[in-house]
Order: C-alpha cells, then structure tokens, then sequence
C-alpha cells in the first residue's frame, strides 16, 4: 500500500476563493521512499505537507494516509499517528521545560502506558544521538540539538512517516548537519517514509526522490539527479543548481568532457578524469 | 541563555528537600505559611524560624542564597513597617513613648511592627525555600495534581496545568526575544531610557507590537506541532511522570504539624505578644 | 569610517556563576569601503562583537574606534554612531511594527533627525524603499504585516539604511530565504554597498556567500579573531577552517580534493573563477580549445 496517495487534490485557504495554494497535485509516495520536496516560497510546499497529516484537508479531490481519507475526521487521529511532523522554528515546537516531558508529550496523548513511554523516550533519545540531555532545558540547547529533541518527540508517537516541513531553515550548517544525519539514518535504518521540504539544493539530493512544486501544482518529479539535469526547466521555476552541479554545467559548456556532478567530490573526479583523458 | 539566570529561582542540588514530592511541598509551605500567623508571641516566632533553619539547612541551599529573594522585597517590608510603626492605632495600656503631630509611637507598635517585619521575612523565606527546590515543572505537577479534586466540578485542571507549563517553557524564549528587539528598535535610535512617563509609554509600541506578533505566531505554530503530536485533549491522556510520596514527605508534614501543635501550646500557656511587655515593664 | 578594535573582550554577566567570557580579545580592522564578511560558529563571538560597532553593547574591554567616535571614550555621542552604523539583525522582519510600510521605514529617522520637516523625511523613506526595489507608491500605505516574507525583509532593510548610514551591518542576511530570494538579497546589498553605505558588513555562515561576495573577512573562534584576509587567503587555509569545525566553499573542497591528485587550481574560489581556471588548465594542456563566453565548443 502507498504511504501516501493524492488525487486532484486542490486547497484554497478562504473559502470563496479561486485562489489556490494547491492547485490539483497528484502524488504518491511508496511506504520507505525519501522524498525532497522543492520550490519557491509560497509555491503550495507547506500547505502539501499539512495536508498529509490532516492538520489541511482538501478543498477539493481526495488525500489518503495509508488508505485513509484525511477528509473523515474519524480518520484524523490514526492518520497523525502514523504521519508525524517536524516544523520549521526550533523554538515553537516544545510543550515542556525539561526534554524528557517534551518528548513524552505525544505518547501521552495517544494513552501509552507509562512504563511504555519510558522505553520510548529511551529510544527517541537514542535514535536522535540527545540521550544525555535528557533532563536538558529545550531552551538552553541549539538550534540543530532543539530540532533533534522535535524529532524525537515525533519519533515517539512511533509514526510510519515523517514530514519535516523547512525544518532545517533556521538552523546554521552544523545544525543543518546533525538533522539531515539523523532522518537519513532514520530512512535507511528503520525504513521511515520521509518527506522533506526545503530550500537547500544540496539536502534534496540525498533523498531518493525529488518534487519541485510551483504555484501548487508538481512540476518536476524524478530523482534529484534527473531534476538537477533539467536545469534550464529547473530556472523556469525559479530555483537554482547546486553550486558543484552548476559549475559542472559551465565546464562542460566550456568544452571539457565533464559529465554532470551533484557535490564537491562528483566534481573533482569529473575534472581529475577530464584532464587526465587528455 | 542569559535569560536562565533571572528565570525562576530553582537552585540545582541532591537534597533531601529537593527529593520531596512537591505536593508534600506546598502542602508544607501552606501549613507553614498558617503557622507564621498563627504564632502570637515570641516562642511561638522563634518556632517557625527554627523550622526554616532546619529547612534550609535540609535543603542544601546556602543561606545566603535563601537571603537573597529577600533583598528584592526588603523596601516593602521596610516600608510596611515604618507605616505600622508610626500609625499603629489599637489601643495602647501603656504610655506613648512618642506622641508628636499625627505620629504615635507605643510598646505595642514597636512589638508589632518586629511581629509584622519578621512575619513577611518568614513568608518570603519560606516561599523561596519551595522554589528554590523545586523546578517550575514539578511546581506545575503538584498544582495540577492537588487540583484534581476540582475535577468533579468540571475545572478544567489539565488545560490549566498545561497552559501553565506552555507558559513557563516560553518565559525564556519571549525574554531573548524582547532583548533582540530592543536591540534591533535601539539600533534605529529608538531610546528606552530618558523623558517622561508618556514618552517612555510610546516607547514601548515599537517592543511590544512586535513582541505580540512574535508571541501569535508563536502560538499558531505550537497549535500546529501539538495537533500533529496527536493532541486533542485530556481525555484518553495518560501521564508519564507520577508523583509518588514517599517516607520524606511523610518526616517533612509531620514536623510541620508538630510545629503548628507547639505553637498553638505556646500561645496558650505564653498567652498573646503583648502579655509578654508585662514581664518587662 | 575606518573600525579598529584592539584586545576587545567581553564577559557576559560577569561575576556570576553563569559568566561566559564571549570575546577574548579581538583584534580587526576594517576599512571604509569593504564588504566585510564575517565567519564562526553560533556562539564564536562574532554576534557580540557586531553589537559593539554601534554601542548596543557598552565596551568594557580594549579599545574600539569607528571613524572618529572613540568607544571609550564615556562623552562619546553613541546616537549619533548609531545612525552612522546602521544594524539589520537576523529575520528582521520580526521587528516592524508601524501600522504602515512608509511610518515603519520612517521610525529611524524620527528618533535620530528630530528637526527634520515633513517632507524630508517623506522624500528619504519614498528613496529608501525604491533603493530596496519595491513599488512605493503600491506600499506606502500597506501594512507591513500583509506583505510577504521576502517584501517584509526589504521594509526592515530600508528601515535601517533611510539614515544613510555609512556603515551598514547585517546578520545572516540571507537566512530563511529560497535560493533565488537569497540571490536577490545579496544583489540588493551590492547595490546599496555602491551607493548608500561605504562599508557593509555581513556576519554569515554561508561559506559560499562569503567567497563570492566579500572583499575580505574575518573568522572568529572562541572569542578571537584567528583569520582576517582576504576571502581567497582564507580558504586557501581550509584545512585549518575544517579544523576548527567550519564549513568551505564548494569550489575550495574540490581543489582541495584536487591538491591530493596533483592538480593545482589557483583560484580565488569565486565560482565564475574557479570555471574559468579550471578552462584555462584544460586548454593550457592542450584539452578542446576554450570558447568565449562559456558557450559550447564544439
């Protein structure tokens, strides 16, 4: 079953609007699969992500989580259960001024046992590498370790699927770093569906998949390397190359045999082979 | 992070007082609170302060530490004091020692005004006592958990108890906040710190508007992480941290009561504060 | 206005048990006309060293001179430096608060030019906003609320620089915002660095920014200044910044990567640089011949 299935979807904020921030996505996302979503600010990303886990629900056309439909307020509970999200500020998503209570907050609210949340937190903690802060202050921490303790606190609600919406936007690289290492391992480790959205060329490609939205509609839809060779289409929406996929780009319209590279290290073999080949 | 300092007054440390349940806590602080006004001479004053030593000593926090949240309320005490002193008007059995234009001072007023000083000082001391040794949280729990009872009719005391903790957990957060803004208003010549009490008033707008827009936004996005966290409510909840009363709490509301027993003997076989000039006089 | 510190140090509440010494003694000097970048960690100090440069935080250490306003100096006007120093903190959108575009941008001039008539002031907000590249007539009157991410930051930024400040300094400028935002943002700064403001200053973690954009730059750790060159200079040390925890360019990782192969790209690691190097060198051992313009050989 996928994880995740739109059809024709469509979301308008106000009712008597046309104005669509959604505007008929067709999607669907298998059960483990690592999805970058991409695009300018105010191209429907958020209002996307919102609705797969219900915290949206459709104007038009039909979301389902695990084949239920977000629309059935019935379904709105398993359907968070089992699609946890990760917001953008690292300073808005804590309930609690000690990490452990933070972290056992969504637990509590699905009615897990006490001694159960205890395992979980342990394992929250664990799988995000804060186990020794957990009788931390949120508010002491940084930026990177505060989104951490958000993960976490997703993480133990135990859901299927994980959206992180801008989640690494605010924070300074190393902060970058640590969340991206950790939904990474999340993905490959415990085979965790996630949906990241986000600005960052060079964060998209470490996903298996990348969509590029623009005006609420998927424009773009392959592996981040294929969007990242389409990038005259890729400028039509107003996004940019990563920087080594952009000067790759120049080399080869400058005449060297470098074929297309994604990172630093892609870079320099292409050009180490190039000069060698000559 | 500069902000920790001034938030709250928890004292980090293993002590016996820190390791009680904080329901035994307030209860204590309450009782010791009746005991304070319940004490009518001297004995009975020296009681409760022994008591607090005790405390004190029990709970690991130097003195000095203890003394400090005192300082910041010492100009009322002083102040209620020096009112009290000077305008006492229950009756007197002795002759005033000064009687001049509206001020009148008695025996009696001085005993009362050293009654007065040191029953606010003990108040003050044994609420900082509490919080000192108990984090906000635990505070919030041993609320939310005495309230229960309330339950019954229908007082929503997990909303409370959760608004409480939200609020706590965003007191730093909207501190670094306001600093940031004042710095940025300031960077733009704004000045908070000279001319007359209107214009220091409009000052404030360009801190405060921001800061309330910071605040909703705020609010918007911890309503949106709490949803997505499955919250919906105190129904179904259950809880992971239980208060759980152990032999400590036990010791601790039994000297408390010993206490209150004692002080009610002292007043009955040393009679009220003002018997006592007697002796003196 | 030329900056020079010298042995700058600063403790955060001194004399407590939660004193943290922020700046260890700094050292910098900054000439009028760069487009100063400055690097380090969250929490290396360069925060509370730009908060010196015009006064938000008072000197209690070393010395600190901008142009001719003297930091130690107790008479020294700080008003006045402020609106010579003009200071855009991070999201700065997050501290408009006017009910109009045109009143926020205005609220600068208001406290540091008192005398100043009306219409003055109309004129320098009306220039102000165009200078940031938005409609006035269309955002005069609006409110700065309803605008949106990207419109907001530009307010804050012709809230700052109406004084004509001429030093203007900013924190993450770019941060938050979509790629082409952060492009639009940082062509924005060249244009008011070309006009408007002498000196800019950008306190950044994006390695990359810093090598595309500024002239020179400083790293800072733990509260001192460790570098302070020239943005080719600096990264041509990668091994040191890679030390110390920090990122590098795209374009020096790979002539790092390079150097352990034996290909020496020199380059002042600009992208448009390091493409035209990297051309030179495979023309230069006789590759396919280097067409104008970067178009394609064929």
């Amino acid at each position: 079953m996928e994880a995740v299935k739109f059809e024709n979807v469509k979301f308008a904020y106000r009712e008597d609007e046309e104005d669509f921030a959604v505007n008929g996505v067709t999607l669907s996302i298998g059960e483990g699969e690592f999805v970058a979503v991409l695009g300018r600010n105010g191209s429907g990303k958020s209002t996307l992500a919102k609705m797969i886990n219900a915290l949206l629900v459709p104007t038009e056309g039909r979301a389902e989580v695990f084949g239920l439909d977000t629309a059935d307020s019935k379904n709105t509970f398993e359907i968070r259960k089992s699609a946890g999200m990760v917001f953008q500020n690292p300073d808005n998503q804590t309930v609690a001024s000690i990490v452990e209570d933070d972290v056992a907050f969504g637990p509590e609210n699905i009615g897990v046992p006490r001694e159960e949340i205890g395992r979980r937190i342990d394992f929250a903690l664990n799988a995000v590498g804060m186990q020794a802060f957990r009788d931390a202050t949120p508010s002491r921490l940084s930026g990177g370790q505060k989104q951490r303790i958000a993960i976490a606190g997703v993480l133990a609600v135990m859901p299927k699927i994980m959206i992180l919406d801008e989640s690494t936007a605010m924070l300074d690289p190393k902060g970058r770093r640590e969340v991206m290492d950790v939904i990474k391992k999340l993905n490959k480790e415990r085979g965790m569906t996630v949906i990241l959205i986000t600005h960052f060329m060079d964060e998209a490609l470490e996903a298996d998949r990348a969509i590029v939205m623009h005006r609420g509609e998927v424009v773009m839809d392959g592996t981040p390397e294929e969007i990242f060779s389409r990038s005259d289409e890729l400028e039509t929406y107003n996004l940019t190359l990563p920087r080594a996929a952009y000067i790759s780009k120049k080399l080869a319209e400058g005449g060297m045999p470098v074929k297309g590279a994604f990172n630093a290290e892609e870079l320099a073999e292409e050009i180490c082979a190039s000069l060698q080949k000559i | 992070m500069l902000n920790d300092v001034t938030f709250g007054q928890y004292y980090p440390a293993k002590s016996f007082v820190h390791s009680m349940d904080p329901r035994a806590k307030i209860v204590l602080m309450i009782a010791f609170i009746v005991a304070i006004f319940l004490a009518k001479n001297f004995f009975g004053l020296a009681a409760v302060i022994l008591f607090l030593i005790v405390a004190v000593a029990f709970s690991r926090v130097p003195f000095g530490r203890v003394l400090r949240s005192v300082k910041m309320i010492l100009f009322l005490i002083i102040f209620t004091a020096v009112l009290n002193l000077f305008f006492y008007s229950g009756s007197s059995s002795y002759k005033p020692l000064v009687d001049w234009w509206i001020i009148t001072i008695t025996y009696e007023s001085i005993i009362n005004t050293i009654f007065l000083a040191f029953r606010l000082f003990l108040l003050v001391m044994g609420t900082s006592v509490l919080t000192l040794t108990t984090t906000p949280v635990a505070l919030t729990d041993g609320i939310e958990s005495l309230l229960t009872p309330l339950k019954w009719i229908k007082f929503p005391v997990h909303e409370l108890a959760l608004i409480m903790s939200i609020a706590l957990r965003f007191i730093p957060t909207l501190m670094d906040e306001t600093n940031r803004i004042v710095a940025a208003q300031k960077a733009r010549g704004a000045d908070f710190e000279t001319g007359g009490l209107i214009k220091r008033a409009k000052a404030v707008v360009p801190i405060l508007i921001p800061l309330l827009v910071s605040a909703f936004r705020r609010a918007e996005d911890l309503g949106d992480a709490m949803d997505a966290r499955c919250y919906s409510g105190a129904k179904g909840r259950t809880k992971y941290k239980k208060l759980t009363f152990t032999w400590r709490d036990l010791i601790g509301l039994l000297f408390v009561a010993a206490l209150i027993t004692g002080i009610v003997f002292l007043n009955i076989y040393l009679g009220g504060k003002f018997e006592i000039l007697g002796y003196f006089l | 206005m030329r900056i020079v510190a010298k042995d700058l140090t600063y403790t955060y509440n001194p004399k407590s048990p939660f004193a943290s010494q922020a700046l260890k003694g700094v050292n910098i000097e900054i000439d009028e006309g760069e487009f100063f970048g400055i690097i380090g960690h969250t929490g290396s100090g360069k925060s509370t060293f730009v908060q010196h440069l015009n006064a938000l935080i008072k000197l209690t250490g070393g010395s600190l001179t901008v142009g001719d306003y003297d930091l130690s100096d107790k008479k020294c006007k700080f008003l006045e430096l402020r609106s010579k120093v003009g200071m855009v903190f991070q999201y700065p959108e997050y501290q408009l608060f006017a009910e109009t575009v045109e009143k926020d941008v205005m609220f600068g001039l208001k406290n540091f030019h008192k005398g100043m008539k009306e219409e003055e002031m109309a004129a320098a907000v009306k220039e102000a906003i165009e200078t940031v590249d938005l409609d006035y007539e269309d955002i005069r009157d609006r409110s700065p609320f309803e605008l949106s991410g990207g419109q907001k930051r530009r307010v804050a930024i012709a809230g700052v620089i109406v004084t004509k400040p001429e030093i203007l300094i900013l924190d993450e400028p770019a941060a938050g915002l979509d790629p082409l935002g952060k492009k639009e943002i940082m062509d924005l700064l060249h244009h008011i660095h070309g006009g408007w403001c002498k000196t800019v200053v950008i306190v950044s973690h994006d390695m990359d920014e810093i090598a595309e954009n500024c002239t020179r730059a400083a790293v800072f750790s733990e509260g001192r200044v460790v570098m302070e060159d020239t943005p080719a200079e600096i990264f041509k040390r990668s091994d040191e910044l890679l030390a110390l925890g920090l990122d590098i360019p795209v374009t020096a990782k790979c002539a790092r990567l390079l150097k352990e192969k034996g290909i020496v790209i020199d380059t002042d690691f600009t992208c448009d640089d390091f493409i035209a190097k990297t051309l030179a060198l495979y023309g230069g051992a006789g590759g396919a011949p280097k067409a104008e313009g970067g178009g394609n050989a064929q």
